[in-house]
């Protein structure tokens, strides 16, 4: 069975020689991802906790683009999504993406608003 | 065959069997539908902790004043590096995986064994600091009192450093009396689980040392818990104190909200049963590497396969990474 592998990722930014080498190079870059995120997480600098964008943290904002960034890297180039075909793909991607981003909206609503109940509602939390 | 299989007139098209329109194999793609139908179950489990966070979200306890602890740097507070290091370890343990796919493809029987082999004990070792870890929360470090409404009371030195509850708590002698059938109900059980330290012990200490606040779960505009005066902490701890917390189970939970400890043991693991049931399979699948199965075969699909799930495992690390210890 033969093989074939997209070699380039970045948009073909990059391209490698080998499946091989390619593997290295998206560790290399999930690790500094990692790293980024955890320099973050130690530091929490106040110019990112303190502002906020879409009612977000920014440092937040960052943390859940980085994921989302590691989690394309794992499923493209290590699951080999990237090589498998459009309806493949999508079959399997959108399907989750979309019941995902709908639970969490659902959820993160409710949550927010029986948080308000318990707020300014008769039921107290204060003692 | 041939003869009980009624012709559909779609013979030789893209969907008239036979063919792969997808072009993955049966097996591939059931192994697809499975981390999809997998993947909506651990977003079900992380949806709904950010649902809990979301309606306590002024009272939520701040991971890394949690999970600040790292093996054999007892007392040094380390926020994040050991959970960092578990993260490394799951990303590497799933790049051995795919090049032993890799040397799959190429029919390099003993380079997969390799390859399987690392990818197993790196599952190995990220299950056993998952262990280590939850060892860790389970004892707790510093105790705490939890009041009548279920709230977390932790103490803080003038400095605003955290004081074990055992440094400066001294015993009260007291005897522990027998309860016996005769002095009345015979099935009555000691209403809770027996701590180091009773709440009037702690009170009375307190009272004692002048050294000494209250920090409550509640946070500021800030983010970070509100500490009380001297004087408020002591109309707190008298009033609203009510029994000695240590260490974190699924009904307290002495560093906040007992729904965090709750969460953090479901979601946790239940990934680490995933990632556990992922050594087992790759046990399985490098004994059959090594005997030879796949080179009979003529096909190391088996390895791919496994190696979806492995890589999914640490995809969803990747998020319980960051929903539990960055945001």
């Amino acid at each position: 069975m033969a093989h074939e592998h997209k070699l380039e990722i970045f948009r073909g930014l990059v391209k490698f020689k080998s499946n091989i080498s390619k593997i290295w190079g998206v560790f290399a870059f999930l690790c500094a991802v990692t790293a980024v995120e955890v320099v973050l997480g130690i530091i929490k600098p106040e110019s990112l906790t303190g502002s906020r964008i879409l009612a977000m943290k920014t440092l937040n904002w960052i943390f859940i683009i980085l994921t989302l960034v590691k989690a394309y890297y794992i499923t493209w180039d290590f699951m080999h999504m990237r090589d498998e075909l459009k309806s493949l793909r999508r079959a399997v991607v959108w399907t989750a993406v979309f019941l995902i981003c709908y639970l969490i909206l659902i959820l993160l609503l409710e949550g927010g608003y029986i948080f308000d109940v318990y707020k300014d509602n008769y039921i107290k939390f204060n003692f | 065959m041939e003869a009980t299989v009624a012709k559909t007139g779609t013979e030789g098209k893209k969907w008239g069997g036979g063919s792969r329109p997808l072009n993955a194999s049966y097996g591939k793609l059931m192994m697809w539908f499975f981390i999809v139908s997998d993947a909506l179950t651990f977003s079900g489990f992380i949806a709904s902790y950010g649902f809990s966070r979301f309606k306590f979200i002024d009272a939520w306890p701040i991971a890394d004043q949690v999970f600040t602890h790292v093996p054999f740097l007892h007392g040094v507070p380390a926020p994040m590096y050991y959970v960092a290091f578990m993260t490394l370890v799951l990303i590497f343990s799933s790049v051995t995986m795919v090049l032993a796919v890799d040397a799959g493809h190429k029919m390099k029987q003993s380079k997969v064994a390799w390859y399987m082999f690392f990818t197993i004990i790196g599952g190995a070792i990220f299950v056993g600091s998952q262990a280590w870890e939850w060892a860790t929360f389970i004892k707790g470090d510093f105790g705490a009192i939890e009041t009548k409404g279920g709230k977390i009371l932790q103490f803080l030195n003038k400095d605003g450093e955290r004081v074990a509850i055992a440094d400066f708590t001294k015993h009260i002698p007291s005897e522990r009396t027998l309860h016996e059938k005769k002095n009345g109900i015979w099935y009555a059980e000691e209403p809770v689980t027996p701590t180091t330290f009773t709440y009037e012990e702690v009170k009375t200490s307190f009272l004692a040392d002048e050294n000494l606040l209250i920090r409550t779960q509640y946070l500021d505009e800030h983010g970070h818990p509100t500490v009380l005066s001297r004087e408020e902490s002591v109309a707190k701890l008298v009033n609203d104190g009510k029994l000695v917390v240590e260490g974190a189970n699924l009904i307290r939970n002495e560093y906040g909200h007992p729904l965090f400890a709750n969460f953090f043991f479901f979601i946790t693991g239940f990934h680490g049963f995933h990632v556990f049931s992922g050594v087992i399979i790759n046990i399985i699948i490098f004994f059959n590497v090594i005997l030879g199965t796949y080179e009979r075969r003529k096909s190391y699909e088996m390895v791919e396969k496994v190696g979806l799930y492995w890589h999914f495992v640490d995809l969803v690390w990747v998020f319980v990474f960051t929903f539990f210890y960055l945001v």
